[in-house]
């Protein structure tokens, strides 16, 4: 495809690959593994696809990618219609969680292989090959055979490998997830580094939400083959538009109940919180992330409650606190000052701004 | 696969290995070394030490051809094997677990019946006589009976019928052993099918072709009833020689000699090969 590209991580260069995908579904026998996504990626951005176990999330990285047909639906590429193409001519870079890398290949050979399927003179290679290397910090060890590294360096090795022929779109299908929590740490933030002095744009796939909100641009969150949610990190925790994604994000209190006039949300046993808006109507649910109440002394305004047990996390303490008609909810309070600190078994009252609370059709 | 660090699989002890390998070490010598320590001493002694046996077999180039004759019958079935095991070993590793399983049965299938039962069908089938000959001449394709047995084609039929299993399933082994994900990167990273096939799929069945070469080259070697049924006079092997010195001459001393001889061959090739190549792709250890 490209031919002349510039030699690689030595300038930020021009942002490209806007990706576009158009209702694009698969369909087996008699379930949709996906079932008809609209998503659309700028020029450079980090999307993820976040979602429970099955969710379709692979399937779609794999018609990006080409590797599946799609039932339904279309893929752009700058705007150029990729779904006919074959893998080879997409010029999308592709990392795995096993890493796939050529286990008869040297790390150099391995990470030459896109550029010389691309026949590209050797000098050229050379270059970008020991350039590709420098990116990920593999210096020196461009003559190891793949089972001599360590999971990581292999990660690297596979990073490289999707880079260095300089792709439109890098899809990465859980390529952290064989690591362990301090390596994945660390490689995260290599990754965003090399996002960053790239440009490249990333079509991410994780279950992991602490990576998808720290990582991403903007997230996708996936359920049963569909886009469920497509927003920020902050849009998907404080705005959820459904049970679903502010339970999958976060920890919530979900509370089932219904507005009232001039009493704001009252939930099904009776208790009453604040509601961001006034008007009696739809609304059915209402979700509070835990840690937007504060705790204050019984009698004081605010939800009345009894605190049915804690626990000390250093930063902060997690409540459980008992409201009326048996609803028990997540407090979590930042442990600023020893006296904020409640007991068990005490009684308080839950303060929260009802601009905090959120308000869901069930 | 990549991933895993050293291949050695974790034993909770390691004291003692030794004798993990006792019960088969015991079982070879009985049935294995000991037969050929005897064979060797036959050949070596007749009435105290003796050359005579070799001598004999240096100064008469029957033998010579019979060896040659088997060597050529062993690499053409190897060759054939790999040619028709391949494609098909690669089918079953690739295609569905439905139709894995079909092709597996068909594969298995000749096992079911003797070695002997299977080259007289042959004889049945491909003689002047036979299913194909009729055929072909009923579809006036051929005037004449074509000559189908008694003659190189025939060994190679009746042999690489027996022999195929054993080289399908080494190469399927490994084969279904390669990442799927590998072949799919190769794709994404440029490789057009045929270069990918080229540059990483074959590369990495290597062992396995390896392994399905040696095995079925090893027991083509010591082929008899197919070759002595289903050949002619220009494929007398040397398994045919032995065969004839010991039950139309009894003569086990210098039988034995043939099948030293044969042995050492034998293993001549295959210590080339492996050092050509490395031992560690005969053994799977690439
Ligand atoms: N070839 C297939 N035939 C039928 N169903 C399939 C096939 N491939 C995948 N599926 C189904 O499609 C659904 C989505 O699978 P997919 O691999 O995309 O999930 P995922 O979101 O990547 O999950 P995970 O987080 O576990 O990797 C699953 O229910 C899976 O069983
Ligand atoms: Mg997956």
């Amino acid at each position: 495809m490209r031919n002349e590209m510039p030699a690689i991580g030595a300038e930020a260069r021009r942002r490209r690959g806007a990706v576009v995908l158009r209702a694009l579904a698969k369909r087996y026998a008699n379930f949709a593994a996906v079932d008809g996504i609209d998503l659309e990626l700028a020029a450079g951005e980090f999307v993820t696809l976040l979602g429970p176990s099955g969710s379709g999330k692979t399937t779609t990285l794999m018609m990006v990618a080409g590797f599946t047909p799609p039932s339904e639906g279309d893929i752009l590429l700058e705007g150029r219609s990729v779904a006919a193409l074959a893998p080879e001519r997409r010029n999308i870079g592709v990392v795995f969680q096993n890493y796939a890398l050529f286990p008869h290949m040297s790390v150099e050979q391995n990470v030459g292989f896109p550029l010389r399927m691309r026949n590209q003179p050797s000098r050229t290679i050379a270059e970008k090959v020991a350039g590709a290397l420098r990116l990920v910090r593999l210096e020196g060890l461009g003559g190891r055979m793949p089972k001599q590294l360590s999971g990581g360096q292999q990660q690297r090795v596979a990073f490289a490998r999707a880079l260095v022929f300089d792709p439109d779109l890098l899809l990465m299908d859980e390529p952290l997830g064989a690591l362990d929590k301090n390596l994945r740490e660390q490689m995260q933030f290599e990754l965003k580094r090399l996002h960053a002095e790239l440009g490249v744009t990333i079509l991410y796939v994780t279950h992991d939400q602490e990576e998808a909100l720290t990582m991403s641009d903007r997230i996708a969150l996936m359920n049963g083959g569909r886009i469920v949610q497509l927003g920020t990190a902050e849009d998907l925790y404080e705005r959820p538009n459904s049970r679903f994604v502010a339970e999958f994000i976060g920890e919530s209190n979900v509370i089932e109940g219904r507005l009232e006039d001039g009493a704001g949300f009252v939930a099904v046993g009776g208790a009453r919180f604040p509601a961001p808006c006034q008007k009696a109507g739809d609304p059915t649910l209402m979700v509070v992330r835990p840690e937007k109440f504060s705790l204050a002394p019984p009698g004081t305004p605010g939800i009345p409650g009894v605190v049915a047990g804690l626990v000390y996390v250093g930063d902060f303490t997690r409540y459980l606190v008992d409201v009326e008609g048996g609803l028990r909810l997540i407090v979590k309070v930042q442990n600023r000052r020893t006296a904020d600190r409640a007991r068990d078994g005490e009684r308080v009252a839950l303060r929260l701004d009802p601009a905090d609370a959120r308000l869901l059709n069930a | 696969m990549a991933a895993i660090p050293g291949r050695r699989f974790p034993r909770p002890w390691r004291s003692g290995e030794g004798l993990l390998v006792l019960p088969a070490l015991l079982f070879y010598l009985a049935v294995y070394l000991y037969p050929l320590s005897r064979i060797a001493a036959w050949s070596l002694f007749e009435r105290g030490f003796t050359l005579k046996f070799y001598r004999e077999l240096l100064d008469e180039p029957m033998y010579f051809r019979a060896l040659g004759n088997t060597l050529e019958i062993s690499f053409l079935s190897t060759a054939l094997c790999l040619l028709l095991g391949y494609p098909l070993a690669y089918l079953m590793a690739t295609t569905s677990a439905r139709a894995r399983s079909a092709l597996m049965v068909l594969v298995l299938i000749p096992f079911w019946t003797s070695i002997l039962v299977r080259t007289f069908a042959w004889m049945v089938i491909l003689g002047n006589n036979g299913m194909v000959n009729r055929t072909l001449m009923a579809l006036g394709l051929t005037g004449a009976p074509v000559k189908l047995l008694f003659n190189m084609l025939g060994v190679q039929i009746g042999m690489v019928h027996v022999l195929l299993p054993f080289m399908v399933f080494p190469l399927f082994a490994v084969m279904s052993g390669i990442d799927p994900n590998i072949l799919r990167v190769a794709r994404s990273l440029g490789a057009a099918p045929r270069r990918a096939f080229r540059h990483v799929f074959l590369p990495l069945s290597l062992p396995g072709i390896a392994a399905g070469c040696v095995l079925v080259f090893l027991l083509a070697v010591g082929f008899y009833v197919t070759p002595a049924l289903l050949g002619g006079p220009g494929q007398i092997t040397l398994a045919t020689m032995i065969e004839m010195q010991i039950n139309t001459f009894l003569n086990w001393g210098f039988a034995a000699s043939l099948g030293i001889v044969l042995l050492l061959v034998v293993g001549g090739i295959f210590a080339a090969f492996s050092t050509l190549l490395g031992i560690g792709r005969l053994t799977g250890e690439a």
